[in-house]
């Protein structure tokens, strides 16, 4: 028998390492998780915790492990985000409208993930419909950040949309979490708590059973603690399934096996338009850090220009809202979720939606109810898929000369909760260098870098060529030896 | 583009949205700073740009024509908000 606080400090790869050695069974590290997480329910991280359900698929680890048919991730407490649909758990989106609505499916990544062996801990918090960067568009209220600036006992945002994701993750609630990121949502609140975060190319984890956003731009990856930790889940989580018609019908490459190779002579791209005004100081410097660590590392390192990068983001918010307002347009009250009754078939729809929706989601359904309406569709929805074409062949014209590109995740550490609620585009800006990828399909992945002058992490961000995600695996191994980033949220809840 | 409250009124209704009137000055003025942001895109040259639907670039993918699953009313209606027999109870929509 271990110490539980042991258990919930290893991780993924030590776990495993523990389970298969039977150092520990997966019932006790799955009862440290249990614990750690009743005990931080002041993070709000989890929606719905699944005990009996942990405990009962931890029994079956324990026994396919004895029997010698160990599955990659046999056995490991792992959390949820609620965007995904887990067959006879309720699954929200963190949104009013679902109300309790319980899957009769399981999505196709988390399904890859108990076929491998995981164990799910419960279904995590996240904004509505993944619509926001600070989680505090949820409907379960927002997730507090673990960390605090040092000295102070303001509540943080974890960032979002997978704010609870990466919360339990940096609190050590679970050994990893599944997120997904349509503009930036998983790798800013990686960046915001000092985790490891991967947003993989468009079509390599299947979108089946996540409940859609965007659909041209939504995918799912992992947020763990360490760069090995990530590449273990995305190997489970990836595949090609017909269920997606947008699936990429590509092998899956053994992505723990390019962490810790030397990224010797790659060559490194430095954005110049992703050095925009006011950024802080502190991130500024934690890039030109990561520039040496590449350099100190073998890379070859050089500037390149991307210039349509400060479009992206207007160019997402009338794609991102048009494809959601389609996309939400299925809930209406009738076969499942929120009914609100009324005297006529369209009033029911309208006081469902306007009891069901929050206001963040109301003013993208709206958005993308408008810019697709006639009159307006080819000044705002055609124009903005053709800056996304301009957008992705900038990409496109770079990688022709370089392996990956370096930058910061996000454009600040985590700020205070309400600090950036009442201006929408305020708060859009979150996603400044992370929502370019989503528009053109590509890798990325934020990698921590270091602390601020208040203790807070900050997260440096990788790009990659379309399904390279191992070159990206190679050079984040190489930025977390060199950064060495071991500093944890020091416990307050 | 300025959206005034007129315009919101008539989206709202394209999207089933109740909104109250006295909201929709204040949701015009949120929406018209966001479409204000989001005009800069006017400056991008984008003349013969073919525009971009899909950050994949394969053609969807074709399958036979048959049922793969069903036959399930049970789970399919297990979350419905009004069900009676095998069909869902939605309210009437005619007199």
């Amino acid at each position: 028998m271990s110490d539980p606080a042991d258990l919930t400090g290893l991780t993924l790869a030590d776990a495993l390492e523990g389970l298969r050695g039977r150092r520990f069974s997966s019932e006790e590290i799955t009862r440290a998780h249990l614990e750690a997480m009743a005990a931080a329910r002041a993070l709000n991280a989890f929606v719905l915790e699944t005990p009996d359900r942990a405990l009962a698929m931890a029994k079956i680890s324990d026994a396919r492990i004895a029997s010698g048919e160990a599955g990659p991730l046999e056995g490991a407490p792992i959390g949820v985000k609620d965007l995904f649909c887990t067959k006879g758990v309720r699954s929200t989106a963190g949104s009013r409208i679902l109300g309790n609505f319980v899957p009769p499916y399981e999505s196709t990544v988390t399904a890859n993930l108990w076929r491998d062996g995981a164990v799910m801990l419960g279904k995590l918090n996240m904004d509505e419909f993944a619509m926001g960067s600070s989680n505090e568009t949820s409907a379960f209220g927002p997730v507090v950040n673990p960390w605090r600036s040092e000295g102070s006992n303001r509540a943080l945002t974890p960032g979002g949309s997978s704010g609870g994701s990466a919360a339990a993750v940096a609190a050590r609630l679970v050994l990893g979490a599944t997120a997904t990121d349509t503009g930036g949502s998983i790798r800013q609140p990686a960046s915001l708590t000092g985790t490891v975060g991967v947003k993989p190319t468009y079509g390599r984890c299947s979108r089946w059973g996540v409940v859609a956003f965007a659909s041209s731009l939504d995918q799912a990856g992992p947020l763990a603690r360490t760069v090995e930790d990530a590449a273990l889940l995305l190997r489970s989580m990836s595949g090609h399934d017909p269920k997606d018609s947008t699936s990429l019908p590509a092998e899956v490459p053994d992505f723990p096996s390019f962490v810790g190779r030397s990224p010797k002579g790659l060559r490194i791209g430095v954005p110049k338009e992703y050095r925009v005004d006011g950024m802080p100081p502190e991130i500024e410097a934690l890039w030109a850090q990561g520039v040496a660590w590449l350099k100190d590392a073998g890379c070859e390192v050089m500037e390149v220009s991307l210039p349509h990068t400060r479009y992206a983001l207007p160019a997402y918010y009338i794609i991102a809202p048009a494809e959601a307002s389609s996309n939400l347009a299925r809930y209406d009250g009738m076969r499942y979720g929120l009914r609100v009754d009324a005297p006529t078939l369209n009033e029911v729809y309208e006081e469902t939606r306007a009891a069901g929706f929050g206001e963040e989601v109301k003013r993208r359904i709206l958005i993308g109810a408008y810019v697709l309406s006639a009159g307006y569709y080819d000044a705002y929805y055609l124009k903005a898929q053709k800056v996304r074409r301009r957008i992705a062949d900038d990409f496109d014209a770079v990688f022709a000369g370089v392996d990956a590109l370096l930058t910061p995740t996000a454009p600040s550490a985590a700020f205070a909760l309400g600090e950036k609620a009442a201006d929408p585009v305020a708060m859009y800006l979150n996603d400044i260098f992370t929502v370019t990828v989503n528009l053109a399909g590509l890798p990325a992945m934020s990698v921590p870098g270091g602390l601020d002058a208040q203790g807070l992490p900050l997260g440096l961000q990788l790009i990659g060529r379309a399904l390279d995600e191992a070159t990206l695996f190679t050079l984040a191994g190489a930025l977390e030896k060199a950064a060495d980033f071991r500093a944890r949220p020091q416990r307050w809840w | 583009m300025t959206i005034d409250a007129a315009i919101v009124r008539k989206v709202a209704k394209l999207a089933h949205i109740r909104e109250s009137e006295d909201r929709l000055e204040g949701l015009a003025k949120e929406l018209s700073g966001i479409l204000q942001w989001i005009e800069q895109l006017g400056e991008v040259d984008t003349d013969g740009v073919e525009p971009m639907a899909s950050a994949v670039a394969l053609a969807l993918p074709m399958r036979e024509d048959v049922v793969t699953e069903g036959g399930n009313p049970v789970e399919i209606l297990a979350n419905a908000p009004a069900a009676r027999g095998n069909f869902f109870v939605v309210p009437k929509v005619v007199e």
